[in-house]
């Protein structure tokens, strides 16, 4: 309680469930501005403050990388001085630029993005979804696989629902389900990079293999020349004891090389004919399965796809790893900070959110237990600790914590025409926006006046927050009778929301 | 009962009443174009040549960023040549386009969009998905 404010007319006002932190108070708290891949909904590893982008298993990378390595080291060390004695010494310089140029591309390829497409606001999936019912009558409990057909220079495309990203996949693109993103112009999920590979970076795959067939022939060809070559002086055996690392260097040259040249000459075709390694896996454009099936995207002849494959306008990214988390936009609050709540887009949101929830509930009951505001602000309603009210919620555990929650589907929308199958973020979607964007310098009172005109249903809440009929209709006689909230102490009000949101679990 | 709003007092004081998406249109490719379909809510917000003027234009400054043209190869052989650390130096041809787009978008939303309480989010905050159209409560602003 503020005594210093008590001249001031206390007002009875709503609380906003919906606003930022908890902490959003007088006192403000200080948290570090985060930046956008520290939240990225993906499965992606992010080094160097998010410049760097990988999958989550980057052990054969290493293995790449360590190969590489160790294979041009021993070159370099035992072969090249013979070589460069006997032959030329320019050959120890074309192997170096060679190799350069592979451990370029490999971590070129390795390290960027390669065409993510940053998952839906929950405002678009909410569009999106009212169109889709529009269109199929909102029939069943679960609606068939969505799929929309274009036509795209005279082939008909099906572009795909993504479930998980909520959006329709652009034609090309496809869902890595190792990295769990929708990737512009798919190829294939590289372990050997240990990243996808896609529009942004295919390139660079490409030059990689090029130039590592190149690099493994040369190594080859020239491992076996100093071989043949000392061995002419000083026998074949003798030859061999003399650099031992040379056997190693062919024998791993010899399987690179129908491996990596088969790739290349394979990668070679499919930029000729622009295709993707998914699309000719699947035939997608093979002549076997209809007469007409032709492929819409190729340019007609082979110069022009090669060239647009490598030579083409390289798009950015689209995922703004290193952008700030605007401040402005209502956002999911660090797990430290308190209560998680309801965020502007879906990138924000993360599993880590469900187990959040219930470590902060568990918290917030403890706190309220013991703090005598209880009574005050109890009104002639008890808090509700069970499920109310007909919303079928399977799978909902109480308070039980730990383990199950992030199993637990949280957040079922209340509206029964909507289906289950919509999960948390959507339990909003539904509901037009008010007050949105907000800006926190704000006056309080403003956002709160916002509320009143929200009916029951339309109150938007964190994840993980039910909106049953009942419960919420309850919260809100409760909220009403509260005192303005930036007027209280800041647990107050994280005890206040935790009443909260018990009542609706 | 001011009708027109500065672009300021939208972003801060006006409330959301619904926001309209134009989708991608797919019909030339892969290509970033976007649907230049009136939408039924903004009917009596703008005019619809207004509106199909403005996607139209940025359908046009897409195309051109995307475009294959003797610059992007150059521009892509030099990139290759340097194991691609000019791009440490100088920006992309793509970049640059986009950085003309959000001017446009800016632009468009002070003069014809912010004054009929809309407002444009540029697509690339969207990943180049939609154009998001944000329709603001037309209510006074003299509180």
């Amino acid at each position: 309680m503020h005594l210093g404010e008590s001249t001031r007319e206390c007002e009875y006002s709503q609380i906003s469930t919906r606003s930022s932190t908890p902490m959003e108070t007088p006192y403000k708290k200080k948290t570090p501005k985060k930046r956008k891949w520290e939240t990225f909904p993906g499965r992606n590893r992010f080094y160097c403050d998010g410049r760097i982008m990988m999958a989550k298993q980057t052990g054969v990378f290493y293995l790449t990388l360590v190969l590489i390595l160790v294979t041009c080291g021993l070159f370099f060390t035992f072969d090249c001085w013979f070589l460069a004695e006997q032959l030329t010494p320019i050959i120890p310089v074309i192997g170096a630029v060679l190799f350069l140029f592979v451990i370029g591309t490999l971590l070129r390829t390795s390290f960027s993005d390669p065409g993510v497409l940053p998952r839906a606001t929950p405002d678009e999936a909410a569009d999106l979804e009212r169109q889709i019912d529009v269109a199929n009558g909102s029939t069943g409990y679960r609606p068939p696989p969505r799929t929309k057909e274009v036509v795209i220079n005279g082939q008909t495309v099906k572009l795909k629902y993504c479930f998980t990203c909520k959006i329709f996949r652009p034609p090309r693109a496809s869902h890595c389900s190792l990295c769990d993103n929708c990737v512009e112009r798919f190829d294939h999920h590289c372990p050997w990079v240990g990243n996808c590979v896609g529009k942004r970076n295919y390139r660079f795959f490409y030059m990689f293999i090029l130039s590592l067939s190149f690099l493994t022939v040369f190594i080859f060809a020239f491992v076996i020349t100093h071989i043949i070559l000392n061995s002419q002086r000083i026998g074949f055996l003798s030859a061999l004891k003399d650099s031992p690392a040379s056997v190693l260097e062919v024998v791993v040259c010899f399987f690179s090389v129908w491996s990596i040249v088969g790739l290349s000459g394979f990668h070679t075709y499919l930029i000729s004919s622009n295709q993707t390694t998914n699309e000719d896996i699947k035939g997608s454009w093979s002549s076997k399965r209809s007469k007409d099936n032709y492929n819409p995207y190729s340019y007609g002849n082979i110069f022009t796809n090669c060239c647009a494959a490598l030579c083409g306008p390289l798009p950015p990214s689209l995922i703004d790893r290193r952008g700030f988390i605007q401040s402005d936009a209502p956002q999911l609050a660090p797990p430290t900070n308190g209560l998680p709540m309801y965020g502007s887009t879906q990138s924000q949101q993360s599993h880590k959110c469900d187990q959040d929830q219930c470590i902060q509930s568990t918290k917030f009951v403890l706190q309220v237990a013991t703090t005598p505001l209880l009574q005050q602000q109890q009104s002639s309603e008890p808090v509700i600790l069970s499920p109310e009210n007909g919303a079928s919620l399977p799978g909902r555990a109480s308070l039980a914590l730990g383990g199950p929650c992030t199993s637990l589907p949280l957040g079922q929308p209340t509206p029964p025409a909507s289906t289950p199958s919509l999960s948390c973020h959507e339990a909003t979607d539904l509901l037009p926006i008010h007050g949105h964007p907000h800006n926190h310098s704000h006056p309080l009172q403003e956002q709160l006046a916002h509320h009143h005109f929200l009916t029951p249903e339309e109150v938007p809440s964190p994840p993980g927050m039910l909106h049953c009929g009942s419960p919420l209709g309850h919260s809100h006689t409760m909220q009403g009778s509260f005192y303005n909230p930036a007027s209280q102490d800041s647990l107050h009000e994280d005890s206040v929301r935790g009443l909260v949101k018990l009542s609706s679990v | 009962m001011a009708e027109t709003h500065s672009l300021q007092d939208l972003r801060h004081q006006a409330a959301v009443i619904a926001k309209v998406f134009i989708q991608r249109d797919y019909t030339n490719g892969t290509l970033c174009q976007f649907q230049t379909k009136f939408p039924s809510e903004l009917e009596t917000k703008i005019d619809k040549q207004q509106f199909e003027e403005t996607v139209r234009t940025l359908n046009n400054l897409y195309a051109e960023a995307e475009k294959l043209g003797s610059q992007s190869y150059v521009e892509g052989c030099l990139a290759c040549l340097t194991a691609y650390t000019i791009f440490l130096c100088m920006e992309t041809h793509y970049e640059k386009v986009l950085k003309k787009i959000a001017k446009y978008i800016q632009e468009q939303n002070d003069k014809v969009y912010a004054p009929r309480g809309l407002l444009l989010t540029d697509p690339l905050e969207r990943g180049l998905r939609v154009i998001e159209i944000t329709i603001f409560e037309d209510r006074s602003l003299t509180q």
